[in-house]
Order: structure tokens, then sequence, then C-alpha cells
């Protein structure tokens, strides 16, 4: 993740010629693509070379999941909520991974390591519950498979 | 010539014609909460909504956006219209019970006290500042924030918006008093100018300047300044 | 890849690259789809690459990713051609032996088969399957078959060839008068005739029209458009081009989830590959016709995957649906007539030139034609993609092909259509399925997905489930839906805690009644189906929790209670030590207790016991 850089906007501004609204959505999600965040910075610049009101651009980026106005931690971490994995105990591995970074879903952990996120169907059901670590399918979770899961990234149990 | 029945009058109307608009100029009474003449119907309060007969029963549709069509069957105050009024009020009531102009709705469709409660809000959600300043005024300093029961009106990053121009229309098209002229003036509130001396424009409409967004600082250097100085900012 | 400029070259690169294929040779086909990838068939597939070089034997194999199989219970699948030997939980330490001894020697590996659990046989075949057997693939045949980031694979196969049928032997009203004729429903979930819509809108006044193909699947649990896209996006661009031409737009949108990274990929590639063959572009196969196909990410909101709200988002702004009429087909994407399609419904069209609507006809319910795909996922043994007509009833799909239930559980019910949908319980379980008898039956198609519950589902925590995702995904324009779901979760939510009161169930009803009939889009108007439906079959459970304060399904946190089962408790201290509270007590040895204070009823000491110990009430 980089600092904020005007030259960085520019070049996603200028790969997008038709201009205008239809091309909002297609660079804020370039643009949370490449800072893993939208900076403010960046929404005013594109307010300003599409010609589109900044109520709206901001709009659109609190409107949507996608899109995130606070900086997200190094691994992010989304636990699927949908309805196969819900019946599969979904809620618990959700739990779990609460009560060990100590966050809710849509906060980060304080060291800025890892950002909770609960997402509603990544279509990979046959392997529910499932976490996505990193673009890294983790599948049949359970609420120790997280503490395991964990162990891995290097946070360890301590006695409640 | 569009043939139609209203609370079993047949009547004939221009194409293109809402029925609330042909309501109003009949003398026929739906209220409305979200509606402007002067705003594109939203369709959003649901409280103008009428019943209209289909082949499969009927529905309810809302009159503000629904257009008059060729041999339609429409009540404006039939039982299915009112059990759905009183419910849409209930809910509203959630939240907005201490609005007088709730409660006079409340009182008119008979419902008394709301079954469900949300903490106490002046503002409804009818979205008329956030249209009136992009449709009218033509400056679009406000719009609709997030989604949901998080749904508000808001300022861009919750600060003084660069490009509102302090015009009031906003004050004056909420039906509940929930934007006060005195806080769009006010420095710390949202809905006013950022920080740069303002730059008084003309509406769109009435006015007979060249519009042009003008800022007293060139954002893009400021906005380069302030990145290689403090690196990432946060809100 | 050299562009194609005629239905003639069109047709003579289809001879010859079919030409070039040996139906006799070995192809050795690995399922890429996402998950299979989870379960690491890339490394299969890269082990496969490896070990076939090293044995030599380049020159008599050939080697395919293809797109989802649909068999996702039993993943990583690899399926050998030409004999369909059907590899199923293939891991890198068995590739070594699937080279030396099936590829080169032709021998079945007897413990990579699959092994029917109802006869105790193992099934060497892929068509054999009891899952396959009974399906009716029609939309998902080839993705087992052909290399989806392959444009070649898709011709060889007869790809393009309706449109080029319809480009230079039928005349647009032609096209939809055989759509309409075949009665093809939209496959997004309400069903509307496909081919009047193409009639509403090609007789729209104006030049300028658009299509759009809604790849923002956003059912929980559906995935069915996400194994077409990536396993054989071409047939639907293919679908597409010709709706274009039917119609009369020269621009198309797929509106695809960016939940979807692989899906994505796969469209990319393949309309870059139609664009340089010229399947896309300008002057279609000499036609004259025009007409290309653009992107455009979801971002994150279910609620556009309704029509005007993912039209909106494709102008550039929130999500906010608008009132209708006027429909899309009268004014659509920027104020001109726009169609608006599933995947599933633009995958059906080049199959219903190539073979005409009297073939497809004949497939099928009197109401609904063709086939449907559901993604049967939930409490189920075979969890995957069944494809069948129309008509087939829910026992075949959950026993026959699904396997039934896992652990020897008992069927409770099922969840069609996700949150605008509904439940079927037992009772119903040989209802042949279609449109009409889903919506009779208080549930809906919508776009396929179908969730098995067994006895441990509490049904009313189901509905809450999906009250829940409903209020995450409300816009929060219009009151009934933003307020009134709130209302209904909060009831809800109280019901599941045991603060459920006497009168509760009559305020869902009411609270139902008026957000369906007053919300002002489709995820208002169905949200509350869930709850209706759950109420209308097991109402005895919203009592229990009511009046009882009990979980029948002993789901509900707050109703049931963890013990330790004096009988079997070894002392072996696992529980205690990872319990998130300490709320277990005891020492080595010696029987543990919970104390209920302080348990917070997460399952995890359940969960660990090997000694089945811990019994929940």
């Amino acid at each position: 993740m980089a600092d904020f850089s005007v030259k960085a906007v520019d070049d996603i501004l200028n790969g997008h010629k038709e201009g205008a609204e239809v091309s909002l959505i297609p660079i804020l999600g370039e643009i949370q693509k490449r800072y893993r965040y939208l900076p403010r910075e960046a929404l005013i610049l594109v307010s300003e070379w599409l010609g589109v009101p900044l109520s709206q651009v901001y709009g659109i980026a609190t409107f949507y999941n996608a899109f995130s106005l606070k900086r997200q931690g190094k691994h992010p971490i989304h636990v699927c909520t949908g309805t196969a994995c819900h019946v599969r105990g979904a809620a618990q591995v959700l739990d779990r991974f609460k009560r060990r970074l100590k966050i809710r879903p849509g906060e980060t952990t304080p060291d800025w390591e890892f950002t909770l996120q609960t997402v509603n169907c990544l279509g990979a059901c046959a392997l529910g519950p499932i976490t996505v670590i990193d673009d890294k399918y983790f599948g049949q979770m359970t609420a120790s498979t997280v503490d395991k899961l964990l162990k891995e990234f290097g946070v360890e149990r301590q006695k409640v | 010539m569009i043939h139609l029945t209203i609370d079993n009058q047949e009547i004939g109307v221009e194409e293109g014609t809402t029925i609330l608009e042909v309501a109003r100029e009949r003398g026929i009474f739906i209220p409305t909460l979200c509606y402007h003449e002067a705003l594109e119907p939203y369709a959003a309060c649901r409280l103008c909504v009428v019943e209209v007969e289909g082949k499969r029963g009927s529905r309810l549709v809302a009159s503000c956006a629904y257009p008059c069509e060729e041999g339609a069957v429409i009540h404006t105050n039939s039982e299915m219209v009112r059990r759905s009024r009183r419910i849409t009020v209930e809910l509203l009531m959630a939240s907005g019970e201490h609005l007088p102009l709730v409660r006079a709705l409340a009182i008119e469709l008979g419902v008394a006290e709301p079954r469900f409660r949300l903490p106490p809000d002046d503002c409804i959600l009818c979205g008329l500042c956030v249209r009136a300043c992009r449709e009218i005024v033509g400056v679009a300093a406000i719009s609709l924030v997030n989604r949901g029961m998080e749904k508000r009106v808001g300022s861009p990053f919750e600060i003084a918006s660069n490009v509102c121009i302090e015009c009031g229309t906003c004050v004056l098209v909420c039906p509940t008093g929930a934007l006060k002229l005195e806080d769009i003036v006010k420095e710390e509130k949202a809905v006013h100018r950022w920080g740069s001396p303002l730059d008084h424009r003309p509406c769109h409409i009435c006015g007979d300047h060249n519009l042009e967004a003008h800022f007293s600082v060139d954002y893009r250097s400021f906005i380069g300044e302030q990145a290689s100085g403090e690196g990432q900012s946060e809100g | 890849m050299v562009a194609i400029r005629t239905p003639a070259e069109l047709e003579e690169r289809r001879r010859l690259l079919s030409e070039q294929k040996d139906p006799n040779q070995l192809t050795v086909t690995v399922c890429g789809g996402t998950g299979c990838r989870a379960y690491g068939s890339e490394r299969v597939h890269e082990a496969l690459h490896e070990e076939i070089k090293a044995q030599a034997t380049q020159n008599r194999v050939n080697l395919r990713m293809t797109g989802c199989h649909g068999f996702c219970e039993r993943g990583p699948l690899v399926v050998i051609q030409p004999k369909e030997i059907f590899y199923h939980g293939v891991k890198v330490e068995d590739v070594p032996q699937i080279v030396s001894k099936t590829v080169v020697e032709g021998e079945i590996i007897d413990s990579l088969l699959y092994v029917d659990p109802s006869t105790g046989q193992k099934i060497a075949h892929e068509r054999e399957v009891p899952f396959y057997k009974k399906q009716r693939r029609l939309l998902l045949d080839m993705n087992g078959q052909i290399d989806p980031t392959s444009i070649a694979d898709y011709i060889a196969s007869g790809g393009y060839g309706s449109l080029s049928k319809v480009l230079s032997q039928m005349a647009p009203e032609e096209v939809i008068d055989e759509v309409t004729r075949a009665k093809l429903r939209g496959r997004g979930g309400a069903g509307f005739l496909a081919g009047l819509k193409w009639r509403l809108t090609r007789e729209a006044p104006g030049e300028t029209k658009y299509l759009v193909c809604n790849a923002d699947e956003g059912d929980p649990g559906a995935y069915m458009d996400r194994s077409i896209m990536e396993g054989n996006p071409h047939r639907v661009l293919e679908g597409m081009i010709v709706g274009g031409y039917a119609i009369g737009a020269h621009r198309g949108f797929v509106y695809i989830r960016n939940e979807y990274p692989l899906a994505v990929k796969h469209l990319r590639t393949a309309i870059a590959q139609a664009r340089e063959c010229g399947l896309l572009g300008k002057d279609i196969l000499g036609s004259g016709f025009d007409f290309d196909v653009e992107i455009r990410l979801g971002a994150g909101a279910f609620v556009c995957g309704e029509e005007t709200a993912l039209m909106a988002s494709i102008e550039g702004r929130t999500g906010e649906p608008r009132p209708r009429p006027p429909y899309p087909a009268q004014q659509g994407l920027w104020g001109k007539p726009t169609n608006i399609n599933n995947v599933k419904t633009w995958a059906n069209i080049p199959l219903i030139i190539e073979k005409g609507a009297d073939w497809y006809l004949q497939i099928g319910t009197e109401g609904s034609k063709g086939t449907a795909i559901f993604s049967v996922v939930g409490k189920i043994n075979n969890t995957g993609l069944v494809e069948v007509a129309m008509g087939a009833t829910l026992r075949q799909i959950i026993f026959d092909i699904g396997g039934g239930i896992p652990k020897g559980k008992e069927f409770k019910a099922v969840q069609i259509g996700g949150p605008s949908g509904g439940c079927i319980p037992k009772e119903h379980i040989d209802t042949p399925i279609d449109y009409e008898s889903l919506t009779q039956l208080g549930a809906m198609m919508g776009s396929g997905g179908m969730v098995i519950c067994d006895g441990d589902t509490c049904m009313v925590d189901l509905a809450r489930y999906f009250m829940t995702f409903v209020q995450e995904e409300s816009c929060g324009k219009c009151m009934p839906c933003r307020v009134g779901t709130k209302a209904m979760l909060e009831t809800l939510t109280g019901i599941t805690k045991g603060e459920g009161q006497k009168g509760d169930i009559d305020y869902l009803f009411e609270l139902a009644g008026e957000i369906k009939s007053s919300s002002l889009c489709g995820l208002g108007q169905t949200a509350p189906n869930p709850v209706l439906s759950t109420l209308r079959y097991f109402r005895d459970e919203y009592e229990a929790h009511i009046y009882d304060k009990r979980c029948p399904a002993k789901v509900c946190h707050d109703l049931i209670i963890y013990e330790v089962v004096a009988d079997l408790c070894t002392g072996c201290m696992v529980c205690a030590r990872n319990c998130p509270t300490s709320a277990i007590t005891g020492e080595k040895g010696t029987v543990h207790t919970i104390d209920q204070g302080l348990c917070v009823r997460c399952g995890l000491c359940k969960q660990l016991c090997k000694f089945d110990a811990v019994s929940v009430s």
C-alpha cells in the first residue's frame, strides 16, 4: 500500500477516456484496489476531473460495500455468511474471529494487521463455512480451525 | 386523451400526467411527504400509494410517479390504501412521533401508538433537501449517505461543503424543520462552506452568470502539498 | 486468432479445429471452478503438467483446465477423456500414479473412484455417477469439456454457430418470434417471458437501445451464474450478440459482481478473443451488424441485482431503485430502451436457435420450458450444481441427485429463492418444480439457490437470518423496507432470544403484508417471504419459541444450555482450556462442569470433545 500520490490517481483517471458519471464507479474500484481504501484526496480529485459533484462521489463511496473510507489492515479477513455457510455454522466462525481479534466486522485491529469483514456468498458453498484471508480460501471452518489459522498468522492465544 | 376511472368518476386526462397530478387537479386529497411539484418524483415515502385494479387483483402504486393509463380503475382512499398508509405512518412514528407533521397524519389516519420504536430523529429521509440542492439549485452540496438504516443526509466527509452557496433552499423544502438556517451558516456544522472564502454563485435557474466551480485555491497542488508533507491523511 | 469475416469462414474454422482434435486422444481435464480451486485444483493441474512432462507423454495427452463441473462436494475433480474416467478428491500425491497408470497404461485407479453410497459400488465413468446421471445438462454440458479461456475450444464444439445462422438467415423479428415461441422465461427469478421483453424493447421508440446481462448473482448460496461465466463465457456472449441483433441494440453491458474475480477474468479474456476474431465489433460475420460488450463490476450491493438499481449503478449513481413504470424496455439506461436478462437466460439463446423452439418446447412443463439450474447446498451430501428439466421433483433433486442428508439426518425443508424465496417442507417433496408450483407453495424460483435444512436447522433463526440480510442490503430509500424490515427483524430477534410475546406473530403478518404491497422495489416486496413461508409451514416452531421459550432445533443461543454429560466425561480438560470465557471448571480426571452464567453458547466445547460428553438442550 503506497502513500497517496496525485500522480497515481491521475494515472487511473487518464485510463478512462469516456469520462463523466459512467466511469465513476470503475475509477473508484481501481483506487480502492490500489490503496485498499479511498483516500479523501483521491475522491476530491475524481470529483473535479469527472465534473461530478463531490457529494455524489461521497454518496457512492458510502453506499457500496466494496468501498471503504477507512484504511484497511494488511490482511483482510472475509468470513462468508451466505446462507449455505450460515446453515453450516458460519456464525460460530465469525464469533470466534470477533473474540480472538477483539474487533467487530468492519473494524481493523489496532496494529493494522487484520480487517474483519463479512461477505455474502463467494460461490464456493461446498466448502462452507468459508473464510478468505489475503485472497486464499479456507474451507470447512470451525471455531477451532479459526484458532489454528490465526496461529499461522502469528496470533497467539491468550488466556482469557 | 386518456380515459380512466378515479374514485368511481370517469375522467379524461392528457397523456403523461401522473395519478397524483390528476388527483390534485380534481381536488382529491392524497397525502404526500417526499413529493414536490418542482422536483422529479422520488416515490420513497409510500404515503401517496393508491389502489389500481388489475387482471390479477389490485395493487398499490405510488401515485406521484405512476402515469395515467388508458382504462385504469383507481381508488385513492380504499380500505387497502388506508391500511397501507396506517402502517407507513406507524413506521414513520417509530422515530418521528414528536414531529407535528407526523402527529397530524397519525390523527387523520387513526394511528395510536407505534408498536416499534427507534431513536427520535427530525429527519424523515424524504430526500427533498438533497434533490432540491441538485435539481433546482444545481450545486449538489449534500447527498444521501450510507445505506439502509444508516442512511442519512450529509455533506462529503461530514465537514463543510465547498460548493454550498447558503441559499437556504434545503431549509425551505424540509417538511419537518430538520435543517435549520442557523446550522447552515454555522462554521462547524455540516452543509457549509469548506474553510475557503465563500464565492457566491447564483442559482442556475434565475441567475445569469456563467457558472464554473471557482475555488480560491488550486486543489491539485494543495492536495499534492498535503500528500508529500504529511503522507496519508485520515478523516 | 485470425479474424473470421463470414459465416463460411466460421464453418471452415470450426471444421479445421475439430479435425485437429483426435477424438481418441487422451485428454485430462481438471476442474478449475472457484470451488475446486479452493480445494487446490490448480496445484493438481500444475503437478499433472510437470508429471506428464517428466514421464515424457506430452505427445499423447492433452491437459486442460475447464470450468466448474458442478459436483463441488467432491473436488478436485479430474476426468480423463475419451473414456470419461472420473476421479474425485484428487490430491497432488495422486498425480504420479494418475499419469503412470491411467494415462500411460490405461489402468483405472480404484481408490480415486467415486463410490455410490446406496450400492457400495465403485463408478468409473462420469455419466454413470448418480449425481450426473439424473441431470439434464444443457447449459452446463460444456463446462467439463472446454477450456473457457480458449475461443478455439468453443468454436470447435460448434460455438457461434447460432450467431452465424441468425445473422445470415434470420431477420431480427424472426429471432424474436423463435424465442417467443420457445416460451423462454427469464431465469433471474421473476420468470417474465424473454421474447415478450425483447419485442417490447425492439418496438420502443428510439434508435439507441441497450442490452444488459445481469450477472450480479447476489442470492447467498447461489452460484450457477458464476459457473457459467467461469466455465463457458462465450455462450453468454453469443446469446447477447443474438439478442442485440434481434432488439436493435449495438451496445451490451455485463454487470457482474466483483466478488467473482475468476468469472470476471474469464469474461474479459472471452471478450478480447471475440473481438480479435471479429465476432464482436463492426460488421460481424459480414452482416453489417455492429455490437460490442463492456464489463461493469458490481461494488457489493445486493440491491443492484434489481433492474433499476443495476442501471443506476452502471450510470454511476448509488443503487437506489426507481419506480416502474416506465419499465427498462421503454426507458432504461440513460433513458433509452434497455433489455435486461439474467446470465442463464442469455445462455439459453444459442441452444434455442440451434435446435429450434419446437425442440425446446419438449423440455419442461406446460408453463415452464427448458431446464433449471439449482445450486444445492447446505445439509446435503452432494453439494453442487444440478441442472434438470423443469418439472423434476424435489425428491429427485435432493435424494436421487443430491444424495440425501448427511449423517443420516432427516430432511426438514428446502429454502428456494434466497432472501426473496420461501421454504418447502417434507410434505411437498414430490411437487414438480416450476415457476407456478413454487409460487403456489409460497416460495419462488429466484435465481435457483436451494438450501437444504435438516432437524438441526431452526426455521425461526433462518427467517431471522434472511431478514438480517435484507436489512443490511436495503438501499434505505423507502420506509416500508428500511424501517418495516427492521421492525420485523427486531421482533424475530426477540423471539429467538426468548423475549417473544403474544401478538408477535400477528404483528409479523401485518408488517409483512404492508412491506409486500407498499415497497418500492422487488427487494422490499419479497423481503417478508421467508418469514411468511416459515410461519406457514413451521408455525409450531415459532410458538415453541414464544410460549415455551424453547428452540426445538437447539440453535437459538439464549434458549439452549450446554452441559457436560457426567457419564461420558473423562476429565481431559480440552474443553476447559479452550473455553473463551473460562466457563468450564474441573481438574484433570474429574467430571467438568459448565458455569451457565459465563457460558456464551459458542459450541466450541461440544466440537472439541472427543467423547461426545457435551449435550445441548
